[in-house]
Order: C-alpha cells, then sequence, then structure tokens
C-alpha cells in the first residue's frame, strides 16, 4: 500500500532515478520570487525541497511556501526541525500539511539557533530526528499520536490520519565516521522511507560510506538520494570547507576552481561530473541537487546530467 | 555543585547605592567552591563597594559577613539574622537559591543578587568550569555510559550526534566537545556499541522544569505534617 | 605607631617578600640610600601570600598607591609565589578600574635582594607616578586619613 499519493513515491516505486531540488523560502512575503524559482525547477525536478527556517534564519514558513510551491504544479518536500517546535506543534503541522495534500516530508534536527538571525532565542528540541520520524510514521501508520491517542474526532469517527512519505537527511561527512552509519539505520528504523544525504564533495568518503550502507542492506529498505552543491566560486568552495560543519571540499576542486578562467561554470562541471559517478554508485537512488539562490541553473546543470527529461506519471 | 559567576560591579554597585547601610553576604559552600561567592569573594566586593562609594562621594556603610550556606534555614544563626535586620539591604553572593531564600527566612530583608548562577557543574581545574547535568529529574546516564546527552548536548539529542560533529567538536562553538563523541568512544570502549543503535523514544520532560516548579517531599524524613 | 599620618605626600604601602624585596629595601637603608619615607613596608613571607583583597583593602584604609614587590621570575622561594601574585594583581587592577580608581596606582614589580639601588630606584619613581596621579586626578576624590596601623 503506498504511503502518499505523491509523485516521488510513486517514481521509486517504478524503479526510477529521482531528481529532487531546494527551494529556500525568502525573507519577506515576497511571493513572486518564490513563483519564480518554482518555475525555473518545474519540469527539471520531481519534487523540490522547501527548507525550515534554514541556519535557523527566519523566513517563509516551509509550509506556507510549500502551498505556494504546490500551485505552480511543483511537488513539494516539506522540510520540518526540531529546534523551533515542540511534538505539539509540529504533529499539528503534519495534519495540517496532509490535508492540503503535501505529500512528502523530510524531518531533521535543525541547525542550532546561534548560527542564524535571532541568537538570543530559546530552542525547543523536545524531540529529535528520529523521534519525529517515529513520530510521524506511528500518526501514518498507526492512527495514533505521539501520546498513543487515535487521530480522529471521536469514538464513531473514521481514523484519518496523514499520509505521507516521511524523509531524512544524513551526512556521511559528520564525526564520528563509524556511527554515521549507525545513525542511517537508526533512521530506517525509526521509519524513514527515502534520505537525503548533505552535498557531497570528498566521493571517496561517500563511496566508503556507501559500502558500509550496503553490508547492513540498508539501501534496499530506503530510497537514498545523494545530495550535489554546484560552487559557485573558490569563496564558496573555502567557506563550505573551513566553516561549515562536517563539510569537506577536496583541494583538487579548489585548485581547479582558481585555475578555470570562469570559475562559476567549472563548478557546474564538476557538479555534472559528481552526479555522473553518483548515477554509478549501488545503492544511489536519485540526486539532490541544492543549487542555492541558483535555481536557474538547475535545467542547464540537469540536462547536461543527461537526466531530462523527467519522467511522467 | 551550582556553577555561579560574579555579576558586572556595576550592576551591584547600582543596587548598593540605593541605600546606606548594605551587608554583602557570602555563601560558604557551592559558590565559594567556584570562587565566585565565597567569603573571599565576600570581602573583595566590600572593599570594592567601599572604594567606588568613596571615589563618587556617596554615604555607603558596607559591611561583609559569610555564613556556611544560604540555602539552609539553620546556619541564619541569630548574629547572621542581627546582621541582615541591621542593614538596609543585603547582596546576597550565593545562588539564586540563597537569595530566594534570605528573603524566605527574613521576609523583611531586601535581597539583591550578586552572582549570576550559572549550571550544575564540575570544576575542571582551578578556574575553570563545566557543565554536566540539567536537573532533568529522570537520570538517564546508564544508557549513555555516564555521559549526558540532555545537557551537554547543545541540542539535547538522545539518538546520536547530529550533522554538525566535527572533530568531536559540537557544531555550536569548537570550545564545547560534541557529547556524542564523547559518548560513542565511551561505549565502543565499552563494548557497549549495539546499545546505542537502539532507538530512544521521546523523553517525558514532564520530570524536568517543564512540568512546571518542582519540589521533593519525603514523608519518612519530614519532622511534621507537611502543609 | 598609632598617629594618623596627615602630610599631603602620598600614602604607599609596598608589600614585600621577605626573601627579596625586604631585603633590598633593608639594604637599601644600610647602603644609606634615599627613597621616600612615606612608603610603609609591609612584610610578606612570599608575594603569593598576598590576595586581592589585601590589596583592595590598602586602598580602603587609604593608601594612594600599592606596590607588590616580590623575586625575579623564576628565583621564587616558594617556585611560583611571585607569579601567581602577578596574577593576582592583575586581576586586582581591574577589580580598581571597576571602582573607579586608576589601576596604575597598583602596581608588581620584581627586586632582587641584593638590588637595594634598584629598590631605591623603583620607589622612588613609583612614589613620583602617584604624586603626578594624585595631582591630574580630578575624578579621584580625596581620600580619608589613614591610620597608619591598627
Ligand atoms: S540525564 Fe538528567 S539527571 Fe542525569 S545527568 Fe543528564 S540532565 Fe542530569
Ligand atoms: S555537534 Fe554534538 S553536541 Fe553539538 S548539537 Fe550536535 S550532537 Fe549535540
Amino acid at each position: 500500500m503506498p504511503k502518499s499519493d505523491g509523485r516521488l513515491e510513486q517514481l521509486f516505486e517504478k524503479g526510477h532515478f529521482v531528481v529532487t531540488g531546494e527551494l529556500g523560502p525568502p525573507k519577506s512575503v515576497d511571493v513572486d520570487l518564490v513563483k519564480e524559482k518554482a518555475g525555473h525547477l518545474l519540469g527539471c525536478v520531481d519534487a523540490v525541497n522547501i527548507t525550515d527556517n534554514q541556519t535557523a534564519i527566519v523566513r517563509m514558513s516551509s509550509f506556507a511556501t510549500a502551498l505556494l510551491v504546490q500551485g505552480q504544479g511543483l511537488e513539494p518536500v516539506m522540510q520540518i526541525t526540531c529546534r523551533d517546535r515542540n511534538r505539539i506543534a509540529i504533529q499539528s503541522d503534519v495534519i495540517g500539511a496532509a490535508a492540503h495534500g503535501i505529500h512528502n516530508i523530510l524531518c531533521l534536527t535543525g541547525d542550532h539557533q546561534c548560527f542564524g538571525n535571532h541568537p538570543t532565542s530559546k530552542n525547543v528540541y523536545d524531540i529529535d530526528s528520529i523521534q519525529l520520524i517515529a513520530m510521524i510514521k506511528a500518526m501514518r501508520d498507526e492512527g495514533v499520536f505521539a501520546c498513543g491517542e487515535e487521530i480522529r474526532v471521536s469514538k464513531k469517527a473514521d481514523v484519518k490520519p496523514p499520509q505521507v512519505f516521511i524523509g531524512a537527511a544524513a551526512n556521511p561527512f559528520g564525526d564520528p565516521f563509524e556511527f554515521r552509519v549507525i545513525r542511517l539505520a537508526k533512521k530506517v528504523a525509526a521509519g524513514a522511507n527515502f534520505i537525503q544525504t548533505q552535498c557531497i564533495y570528498d566521493m571517496e568518503r561517500f563511496a566508503e560510506w556507501m559500502k558500509q550502507v550496503r553490508n547492513r542492506g540498508l539501501h534496499e529498505k530506503v530510497k537514498i538520494i545523494a545530495g550535489v552543491t554546484p560552487l559557485k566560486s573558490v569563496g564558496m568552495a573555502k567557506y563550505m570547507r573551513d566553516s561549515v560543519a562536517g563539510m569537506m571540499v577536496p583541494d583538487s576542486y579548489i585548485d581547479r576552481l582558481n585555475k578555470a578562467e570562469n570559475a562559476a561554470e567549472e563548478g557546474i562541471a564538476i557538479c555534472i561530473e559528481q552526479m555522473q559517478q553518483l548515477c554509478e554508485i549501488e545503492g544511489v537512488a536519485g540526486i539532490h541537487l541544492m543549487a542555492i539562490e541558483w535555481e536557474h541553473k538547475v535545467k542547464g546543470i540537469v540536462e547536461k546530467a543527461g537526466l531530462l527529461p523527467r519522467p511522467t506519471i | 555543585m551550582i556553577t555561579a559567576e560574579r555579576k558586572p560591579f556595576d550592576t551591584v554597585y547600582e543596587f548598593a547605592r540605593r541605600h546606606k547601610k548594605v551587608l554583602v553576604l557570602g555563601c560558604g559552600t557551592c559558590v565559594t567552591v567556584c570562587m565566585a561567592g565565597g567569603k573571599k569573594e565576600a570581602e573583595i566586593l566590600t572593599s570594592q563597594l567601599t572604594l567606588k562609594a568613596r571615589q563618587d562621594g556617596v554615604d555607603l556603610e558596607v559591611e561583609e559577613h559569610t555564613i556556611e550556606r544560604q540555602c539552609d534555614r539553620e546556619f541564619f544563626d541569630e548574629a547572621t539574622q542581627r546582621k541582615i535586620k541591621d542593614a538596609d539591604a543585603v547582596i546576597s553572593l550565593a545562588c539564586g537559591v540563597g537569595v530566594q531564600f534570605c528573603i524566605e527566612v527574613l521576609p523583611d530583608a531586601i535581597v539583591y543578587p550578586g552572582v549570576d548562577t550559572k549550571f550544575y557543574g564540575a570544576t575542571i581545574e582551578q578556574g575553570l568550569w563545566s557543565e554536566r547535568c540539567g536537573g532533568c529529574g529522570n537520570c538517564v546516564l546508564e544508557q549513555f555510559g555516564g555521559l549526558c546527552p540532555v545537557a551537554r548536548c547543545s541540542k539535547s539529542l538522545l539518538n546520536g550526534p547530529c550533522g554538525g560533529s566535527s572533530d568531536g567538536k559540537c557544531e555550536v562553538n569548537s570550545d564545547i566537545d560534541c557529547i556524542w563523541q564523547l559518548i560513542y568512544d565511551r561505549m565502543k570502549k565499552l563494548g557497549r556499541l549495539d546499545e546505542l543503535e537502539q532507538n530512544q523514544p521521546a523523553k517525558d520532560w514532564t520530570t524536568g522544569r517543564d512540568g512546571g516548579p518542582r519540589r521533593i517531599l519525603r514523608e519518612d524524613v519530614t519532622l511534621e505534617a507537611n502543609p | 605607631m598609632t598617629e594618623p599620618v596627615t602630610t599631603n605626600e602620598p600614602n604607599i604601602i609596598a608589600l614585600c617578600c621577605h626573601y627579596c624585596a625586604f631585603t633590598a629595601a633593608d639594604l637599601a637603608g644600610t647602603m644609606r640610600l634615599q627613597y621616600p619615607p612615606n612608603i610603609r613596608i609591609v612584610r610578606l613571607p612570599c608575594t603569593g601570600r598576598v590576595d586581592v583583597n589585601m590589596m583592595l583593602q590598602a586602598f580602603v584604609e587609604g593608601a594612594d598607591g600599592v606596590m607588590v614587590a616580590g623575586c625575579e621570575v623564576g628565583s621564587c622561594h616558594f617556585i611560583k609565589g611571585n607569579i601567581r601574585a602577578a596574577k593576582r594583581v592583575a586581576y586586582a587592577k581591574k577589580l580598581l578600574a571597576e571602582t573607579g580608581i586608576n589601576p596604575e596606582r597598583l602596581e608588581m614589580f620584581h627586586i632582587a635582594a641584593s638590588q637595594g639601588p634598584l629598590f631605591a630606584e623603583t620607589a622612588t619613581a613609583f612614589t613620583e607616578k602617584i604624586k603626578q596621579l594624585m595631582s591630574q586626578s580630578t575624578t579621584e576624590a580625596p581620600k580619608t586619613p589613614v591610620v597608619a596601623e591598627r
């Protein structure tokens, strides 16, 4: 029985190699910007992640942005972090999202608020990402809330649970390295249906991690979507390497960007190569292309990587 | 122990100058050990207040006195109570508990906090204290090799490190050890990694602050029927 | 001595280590070297004995300047007493500044037992410095008269 009525799940069911994108909500009520970004992604990706106040900077909510994106004919993956909401607020959002036909939810711990524009705020972290996955799974499959109560309006009414496809993130580059695959196994055990990874630059380490994943047979239980982000400049590459916790950018890429006449073009070329390499790795079921503030480049990248046109259902 | 840090002097001086006669009341227990509010610190603050008031030409008399603990009624002996009553106000160098309890013992006293109370921690070395417990009211240390993810993980994660753990340090600040790295290392050493593979359910936070202000009542040791 | 000091000369307290600066002061006397008479020497077993409030208390009691004089680095009789004292002096300076007292009124010096002349020089220079600070100082209110010993 399908978990959701979503396109993403169906594509996996039919054995397609999927492409997902990412759309960062605006820091204002700029609806046109959301529509413009969605326009760039339409037809190029199978679903698009809508981030939840990423890096703890206040933005249009992922729920509201997901609805706008959906209105543009694009399937959203609504992200939920544990930083800002407790189990009460999150469950209410899950039901609300399902009511609006949002089919995919990605469960995240969330960046600490010290990174964002409200470092003086209080965080929540009532539950962690694994408990979040388990909670949504129980809502969907058992029709119960985290407290055990059934999801229905009265004893006589039908149980009406949210039908959503549950995603989670994995960072193969965080420490301790050996715990990373354990953590993936825990997410799978909790009920994750698909996994999107942190953006990959260190292919060797990713391949090593995938080997551990296959050894545990996890790739057969969950769809693993490999994350990539095109490097726009040498500065960005160095920033990713030095300032983003748990991110490794090999010097060979930085050299290439340095030597290139047009660093941006070179960054895209690197990204396309990576996508092609990732397609070859056993157990990789798709690409998650995070072109941050570069949505208009997505079409070209996906096309050159040989992943266009996207399948229809 | 409960740790604390001295409040900025200007703040404390502003408290003091509202009055003519002030008692600086040190506490001989936790805040003595963490060098924030013991006898020595009480003496120092007394000197500072005296000097500053003199500089400013403010008429202020400052006395200093330290008792064993400000969170126990029995240490507020007669001499102490007299000193408190004789003063117009008290600057308590005890933790927030002591400040409040001082008022409970002597409801007419005006008591100001002289330190900022921080956390339950240990002395790592002289001059360095570090948080160890968050008082969650339902200790789960046993499951994590004796290391607390509730208080020592910046996100209180119970199922392993977030993606930000890097080189043993927390994403929040490279001065903070990622407790999940330490938990992993220790459980590995103990041969108990399989336990970390079990998913921990959502924690019941009602035993902690989230259940509202707490109290402990032990009928077996109370002296008379409790209200 | 019980009379209050009533001169306009600064009152300076010198917290001196018995093994070095105190002996140097003694030597300066024997050598008949001139140094200001208004310096009151407190003999300590080691500058490691100096605690923060000892310095602050000196000012409370009316000192205009406090010098802490210990052994040269590396020659403390108790290994690290002088180094610890230096750290406390730095901290006490911060506390003094918070109360509006110029932290330069407190200073740490290192003087070996044989350096009688250095002691005299240092004492003279420090006294001059304090005099200068006192004449400049408009914000610092006059001190209450000091009772030299009690
Ligand atoms: S589990 Fe709770 S009680 Fe135990 S150390 Fe951590 S915060 Fe303290
Ligand atoms: S880096 Fe480690 S300590 Fe910091 S929030 Fe993540 S898991 Fe917790």
